[in-house]
């Protein structure tokens, strides 16, 4: 295959498959951007396995332990999809713990409390579903493939959110007050998972072109806030942001100004969970090591 | 945009060198049957010591729904592919429309055929 023909299956809305002919940086750019979201489901397990001991139904930790088991599969089927590009799982893993590959910036905020689940669940699986659905039309095959599949589960992980902040709303005052102690922590980190504005992204446009990306950031983060305030509305919650109304000539709710600086210095590392969550990322897998090598042993026995 | 974090200014992305295949684990695909007298479709792949093994992983990764009732795990590197670049040689082309049911006319007189 010829770079005419990449060119001609993007023209086509056809898509890319592992063994066809691809520019060099749209590979690395995939390689780049899977494993960052691969790493994310894997990380994303750590605030809300903080609260499984702790939930306070029978009910509500079957379902917290189902989700958190969806962010692992998760974590397992982009890993795949990036494996498609030429690398190894465990080239990726290496990158992961030395720090030299990231994961969304959301996971460095901390749970502190049961609120949280509700919270996370409702606004940050809210945005990611936002984001992935559009993913689902990228340009290359395995990657969405495996937002098809994602997404059917994402569903199940916002729902019981909303219903879980929906039963602490309908509870005793203290418990609504949690609540919205949740959302007035979560609102502007789910804001900011969608990225700095178009104008000051620098792989927007290329990212575009190649049709991995669909829709702009600001457009994404836009439906999110049109999506998510009538919700709140139903909550009887407020959202923390003095600035939000909505805009009849627009036809979509204005809101104030992010704070970028918060943004980047969470990108640099200095979120208040960052340290913690690499670290026991790294532990869990050097104390799994006899895991995989007794399993590797077994393998070698003749059943 | 959502679990793609953005560069620092100045940042240099770190190149992943691609080729390498070896892996602690060897790969599977692993396919699904959704119900009794339907194939077993491909569900996806996943990296495991031996057979026995992916057979179980395969439940934890892509059967946690009500999927079907029979799962196959086959070694990826089993698997003998067709290059998509020969596709000619292993699809017929369009020009042989006399293949298709649509091809011939039958009067409507003679009902449904």
């Amino acid at each position: 295959m010829s770079e005419s023909k990449f060119w001609k299956l993007l023209a086509a809305e056809e898509k890319v498959e592992p063994s066809d002919w691809m520019p060099e940086a749209y590979r690395q750019t995939l390689i780049r951007q899977i494993a960052q979201h691969a790493h994310s489901e894997i990380i994303g397990m750590q605030p809300e396995g903080n609260w499984i001991t702790r939930a306070p139904t029978l009910r509500r930790k079957a379902i917290l332990l189902a989700k958190v088991q969806d962010e692992a599969g998760h974590g397992l089927y982009l890993y795949s999809a990036a494996e498609t590009l030429g690398v190894t799982r465990d080239q990726l893993l290496e990158l992961l713990h030395t720090g030299q590959q990231k994961y969304s910036s959301i996971f460095n905020y901390p749970t502190l409390s049961w609120a949280d689940m509700g919270a996370i669940g409702w606004l940050v699986d809210g945005a990611a579903i936002t984001n992935q659905v559009m993913l689902k039309r990228c340009s290359y095959g395995p990657y969405a493939r495996a937002m098809v599949k994602i997404c059917l589960e994402e569903s199940f992980h916002q729902r019981q959110g909303y219903e879980s902040m929906l039963a602490l709303c309908n509870g005793s005052p203290e418990q609504k007050a949690m609540a919205q102690d949740a959302l007035d922590r979560w609102w502007w980190p789910s804001l900011m998972m969608f990225g700095p504005h178009d104008s000051d992204s620098t792989h927007t446009e290329q990212s575009m072109e190649w049709k991995i990306k669909r829709v702009k950031n600001d457009d994404l983060r836009q439906q999110f806030v049109d999506m998510t305030v009538p919700q709140a509305d139903y909550l009887g919650l407020q959202i923390p942001d003095p600035e939000l109304r909505w805009n009849d000539e627009r036809g979509h709710y204005d809101f104030g100004p992010i704070d970028w600086d918060e943004f980047w210095a969470v990108v640099k590392g200095h979120g208040p969970m960052s340290r913690d969550r690499v670290e026991h990322k790294r532990r869990a897998w050097e104390e799994g090591a006899w895991v995989r090598e007794a399993a590797a042993q077994a393998a070698l026995v003749p059943a | 945009m959502t679990y793609s974090v953005p560069k620092i200014a100045g940042e240099v992305d770190t190149e992943v060198a691609s080729g390498q295949t070896t892996s602690l684990w060897p790969l599977w695909e692993v396919f699904v049957r959704q119900k009794r007298g339907l194939s077993h479709v491909h569900a996806g792949s996943l990296h495991a010591p031996d057979a026995e093994t992916a057979l179980l992983a395969a439940r934890d990764v892509y059967t946690r729904r009500v999927e079907g009732v029979s799962i196959w795990v086959v070694a990826s590197a089993d698997i003998v592919a067709s290059d998509p670049d020969e596709a000619e040689a292993f699809f017929e082309s369009i020009e042989k429309p006399y293949r298709h049911a649509t091809h011939y006319e039958i009067p409507d007189e003679v009902g449904q055929m």
